[in-house]
């Protein structure tokens, strides 16, 4: 066991964990933030995306001893962001999901592209999302719904 | 998948990683980003009994540069050089690399040390480092060496450092104002490894011309024909093609099919097209 202190979302935890843990399992099954998705554990369809140290980042390939001293923030924490509020209210509108398994992490994914000005056009849009699997939109309406955020968000505006 | 048990030990320093590493019996592992071990371990391809923190060593987080060259810490991410928050020697070729490997979430937590120690044969850091004729400044229990970015891999997730050594620090010649580079990705989607992958420098000012080709069933292979061809500015499309077929035939230990042959050689084409147009 090791012994860790990091903040999730905002509150200040202290823990002792077994190395092997995982932050997705860590977040899921001890501190019950199931929006934190798990999809095939290595990295490749970005449903468990969090943000760590306000960075998105692959929770299944980050073990949650190595998370000692950090900033966590799941699809839990984001109830003050103006720009999630955005994004949550575009999906809503575009159709921007149907089963939700990927909604968390493409919210989150979407939610860095407009931060850093990354969401001006359909085409970087989907190079940014290239990364968060979905198998039952198509895409289309994910897309749309983060040009829609953009735009009223001011994507061009990094920060 | 979940990794299997392991131990887990976070040093303080370099000195500390390369000790708790030379004891490990070859059953210890460093990590830094884990973008790509800790992928292995949760497919339970990789088992190592130790896992040894490198992340946040102070010693791999250096950044400096002088008139010839930059030299970027090991643990410098891969995010950072696509965001220019490094100095860029390359005039771009790596912020170009960096953008093209894997995801965002992927690239704020990978590093180019680790890459280049992983030596995954489809990986952009080793083909683009040795293109650039880098040097990597790597630390073990027997002091400090450096070592050649071309050869430094050896093989499939083979290279050439001994058991106890870690990368520290990567340096890069600056190319110069006139010297232009190529840079050909072939995957069939964005943020995939690549299929085929090419890297073309031209820096007539430093004398250095050099194609290189990844994702090439072992370690990044140097194409000397074509190289040479770009150093004699012998551009004209045919000599280029022979050039580059040419290369491809004499590496026969790659056991290239034609589907990938032809990759290559498309990828070598548009990567020299790029320099020369």
């Amino acid at each position: 066991m090791t012994a860790i202190g990091l903040q999730i979302n905002g509150a200040d935890i202290v823990d002792e964990l077994p190395p092997r843990l995982s932050l997705a399992d860590y977040l899921r099954e001890r501190r019950n933030l199931t929006g934190t998705h798990l999809g095939c554990e290595h990295g490749v369809c970005g449903a468990c995306t969090v943000l760590v140290d306000g960075e998105p980042a692959r929770a299944c390939l980050l073990l949650a001893v190595a998370c000692d001293g950090r900033r966590v923030q799941t699809i839990e924490g984001f109830a003050g962001d103006p720009v999630m509020a955005a994004l949550r209210d575009a999906f809503h509108r575009c159709h921007g999901l149907q089963c939700g398994f990927c909604t968390p992490a493409m919210l989150i994914t979407a939610c860095d592209l407009i931060r850093r000005g990354k969401a001006g056009s359909e085409a970087e849009i989907r190079q940014g999302l290239a990364g968060n699997l979905c198998r039952c939109t198509g895409y289309t309406n994910i897309v749309a719904a983060v040009l829609d955020a953009a735009a009223t968000q001011g994507a061009g505006d990094a920060g | 998948m979940k990794a299997p048990a392991f131990d887990y030990v976070r040093p303080r320093s370099l000195a500390e990683a390369v000790a708790l590493l030379g004891k490990g019996d070859g059953e210890a592992r460093v990590v830094a980003g884990g973008q790509s071990l800790l992928a292995l371990m949760n497919l339970r391809l990789s088992a190592p009994a130790l896992l040894i923190d490198i992340a946040r060593l102070p010693e791999l987080a250096v950044v400096s540069q002088d008139d010839d060259a930059v030299t970027l810490g090991a643990g410098v991410t891969h995010a950072m050089i696509e965001d220019a928050r490094v100095p860029d020697p390359s005039r771009g070729l790596m912020a170009r690399a960096a953008a093209s490997l894997g995801y965002r979430a992927i690239r704020n937590r990978g590093t180019i040390g680790g890459s280049l120690a992983l030596a995954d044969p489809a990986a952009e850091w080793p083909a683009v480092l040795a293109a650039l004729d880098a040097e990597a400044a790597v630390c073990g229990s027997s002091g400090r060496r450096r070592l050649g970015c071309v050869g430094f891999a050896t093989g499939i997730y083979e290279t050439r450092l001994a058991d106890d050594e870690i990368v520290e620090t990567v340096r890069l010649p600056k190319l110069s104002a006139a010297a232009r580079w190529g840079y050909v990705k072939l995957a069939r989607k964005s943020g995939e490894f690549a299929n085929a992958l090419a890297v073309a420098v031209v820096d007539q000012a430093r004398g250095h011309c050099r194609v290189v080709i990844g994702a090439a069933n072992g370690a990044p292979l140097v194409l000397a024909q074509a190289s040479r061809a770009l150093a004699d500015g012998k551009h004209a499309a045919e000599t280029m093609h022979a050039a580059i077929a040419a290369d491809l035939d004499r590496a026969a230990d790659r056991h290239f099919d034609d589907f990938q042959r032809n990759l290559h050689r498309v990828a070598a084409m548009r990567a020299v097209q790029q320099v020369t147009a």
